[in-house]
């Protein structure tokens, strides 16, 4: 892990100061709640939504006497991202008490890992926007339990605690400070997030609070993040401070720019940097100090004496490596290499596991590029504009297929299928019928097309006669066979006609 | 090691216990003591010992994915001092 680092120049994101350039260097905490249907140690329901405290056992209400009871899935949940993530499965860990006092964890600890985390080291390959790839190291992932939602604005004097989240089980995946910009911040997240959702170990929506982040955000020279590549040692990098709880990839990319803008100013001025836990303000764009939480940081760990250690078999985990999904990288490699995909068509289908399973139920023994090219254009460009998701789809897989399939052996235009593509959106039916229904079909008698372009060539002797000095101009004839014919025409032959009677 | 005088204020205050300010003395030298005498087990040699993290030798039990539990609201809030709509109330705590 510690092989040499070169300064990427093509993707190098600088700040100005007034004493010269700076870079930065992020690291992550992703907080994932997992994928199941009771909470970490306790038999209530994860689900979302409910009334408050009706998804409450005793044992989420922290009563006295109360034991915690580890489930089985949320394991399994935690090893199996753990392999997704190419990372070294702990099979001895343990859960300890991490010691703070808040209204919405009524334990007054959270049930947490810290020395022997379930899941080591492991790496992620992210993409950037323009395509290229880079990768971050994994530190670890640990199991806890999720605390309870505080409400401070039913009330001016009251907060309202619900402590139906209290107790859900989070992942919680550590970086290595690799992140050298707010793109490829959120680049990292969003495919952290592909990869949790291909392996249905974390369903992924920030807006549910079922992703959050905390950022931990330090700004250094240029040169200097090479030199702790090089050594592992942190002395090369600046003092770091940490951003709690940021819930989307554009408010990530804000408290990271504004942080270490921050950050330049005070060292700028002579100033240190304090390392200290900091909010984001979304309404306001800035980040400020939480010093609340400052004296709260003695966490006072210690093993839990309500838990035993988790000792894994390697059997457990070999039988969780058995049944992985295939991964966003693999399916896009496969994409480029068995089915002859480009690298933007593979990697935009494979970056959401919906939009993979939608466009692998259209291919079902049909041609892959043709497929591909219906589902990433005229799909998902008219989805975008409608603002739905590819789960909202109106047009099925299926339908899509069938035009597909009617493209493909001739019987319409590439133009008509445009039209059908409409009607299947706003009207639905079945690809071949409608066609069938309303003459659509594509018309490659060459007889037909000769007598009307005959006619046309009769109509307008003065632009026939031009098309010999002008090839171009044939595209007015071709223009006004397609019309006198409603598109139907084959356009191939259309132009082979055309090109035999005015240019011969 | 041992513990001063500051050392034993601020664990009461992460406690959240009031400060004892009278008995902060006595409490010191009291705590100072107990942690001389755990000090003992320093005379203990472990070189090469594994950490032993329990005594028990059982596997930690795992339940399975199942809800069997909730919807006791009325229960959960009971000894609360304060609800409301099923909330708990309780004094304002915002950053």
């Amino acid at each position: 892990m510690n092989a040499p680092v070169s300064a990427d120049t093509e993707h190098r994101y600088t700040l100005p100061g007034v004493t010269g350039e700076w870079e930065i260097v992020v690291g992550l905490e992703v907080h994932a709640q997992v994928l199941s249907e009771s909470k970490l140690f306790s038999g209530a329901s994860t689900a979302f939504g409910a009334a408050p405290n009706t998804h409450v056992s005793l044992v989420d209400a922290a009563m006295p006497g109360m034991l915690p009871v580890i489930n089985r899935r949320c394991v399994e949940q935690a090893v199996k991202t753990g392999l997704g993530l190419n990372a070294k499965i702990n099979l001895h860990s343990r859960f300890d008490r991490k010691n703070y006092f808040y209204p919405d964890l009524p334990q007054g600890y959270q049930i947490s890992q810290f020395e022997f985390p379930i899941v080591g080291e492991g790496e992620i390959e992210c993409e950037r926007d323009d395509g290229s790839r880079f990768t971050v190291g994994v530190e670890r992932l640990h199991l806890e339990q999720d605390a309870g939602k505080s409400i401070h604005d039913l009330d001016p004097n009251a907060t309202y605690v619900d402590l139906n989240r209290s107790g859900v089980a989070l992942m919680e995946i550590v970086s290595r400070p690799h992140v050298r910009s707010p793109q490829e911040a959120a680049a990292y997240v969003r495919t952290l997030r592909t990869i949790l959702r291909y392996l249905d170990t974390c369903g992924g929506d920030m807006e549910k609070g079922q992703m959050r982040a905390d950022v931990n955000v330090s700004v250094c020279r240029p040169g200097d993040y090479e030199a702790f590549r090089a050594t592992n040692d942190f002395k090369h990098l600046g003092t770091r401070c940490e951003i709690k709880n940021v819930n989307s990839l554009r408010f990530i990319m804000q408290a990271i720019e504004y942080e270490a803008r921050r950050q330049i100013e005070i060292i700028e001025d002579d100033g240190k940097i304090d390392q200290e836990t900091r909010l984001f303000d979304a309404n306001s764009g800035v980040t400020r100090s939480m010093r609340s939480k400052e004296e709260a940081h003695d966490y006072r760990y210690f093993p839990d004496p309500d838990l035993l250690p988790l000792v894994l078999e390697q059997s457990f985990v070999d039988g969780i490596k058995a049944g992985l999904p295939e991964l966003p990288a693999d399916k896009r490699r496969r994409f480029v290499d068995a089915l002859g995909l480009s690298e933007y068509d593979a990697s935009v289908l494979a970056s959401d596991k919906d939009r993979a399973d939608y466009f692998e139920a259209v291919i079902e023994g049909r041609d892959a590029k043709l497929a591909a090219n219906w589902v990433n254009n005229e799909l998902f460009g008219r989805l975008n504009k409608e603002g739905l998701s590819i789960t909202e789809s109106p047009v099925s897989p299926a339908q899509l297929g069938g035009l597909v399939d009617l493209i493909k052996d001739g019987t319409i235009s590439g133009k008509i299928a445009k039209d059908v593509f409409e009607i299947l959106w706003t009207e639905g039916g079945e690809p071949a019928a409608i066609v069938e229904s309303r003459g659509l079909k594509q018309v490659t008698d060459t007889g037909e097309i000769e007598r009307v372009i005959d006619e046309l060539i009769a109509a307008n002797p003065e632009q026939a006669a031009q098309v010999k000095d002008k090839p171009k101009t044939m595209g007015w004839f071709v223009g006004q066979v397609m019309k006198a014919m409603a598109g139907k025409a084959n356009p191939q032959a259309v132009n082979e006609i055309l090109a035999k009677k005015l240019l011969d | 090691m041992s513990v001063s005088q500051d050392d034993v204020r601020r664990i009461a205050r992460l406690a959240r216990i009031a400060e004892p300010s009278d008995r902060i003395a006595q409490l010191t030298e009291e705590l100072n003591g107990i942690l001389d005498w755990v000090e003992m087990l320093g005379e203990v040699d472990v070189q090469g010992v594994e950490p032993l993290n329990t005594a028990v030798q059982t596997p930690l039990p795992l339940r399975e994915d199942a809800v069997t539990d909730g919807g006791i609201v009325e229960d959960v809030l009971k000894n609360a001092p304060k609800s409301e709509e099923g909330f708990f109330v309780v004094p304002k705590s915002v950053e």
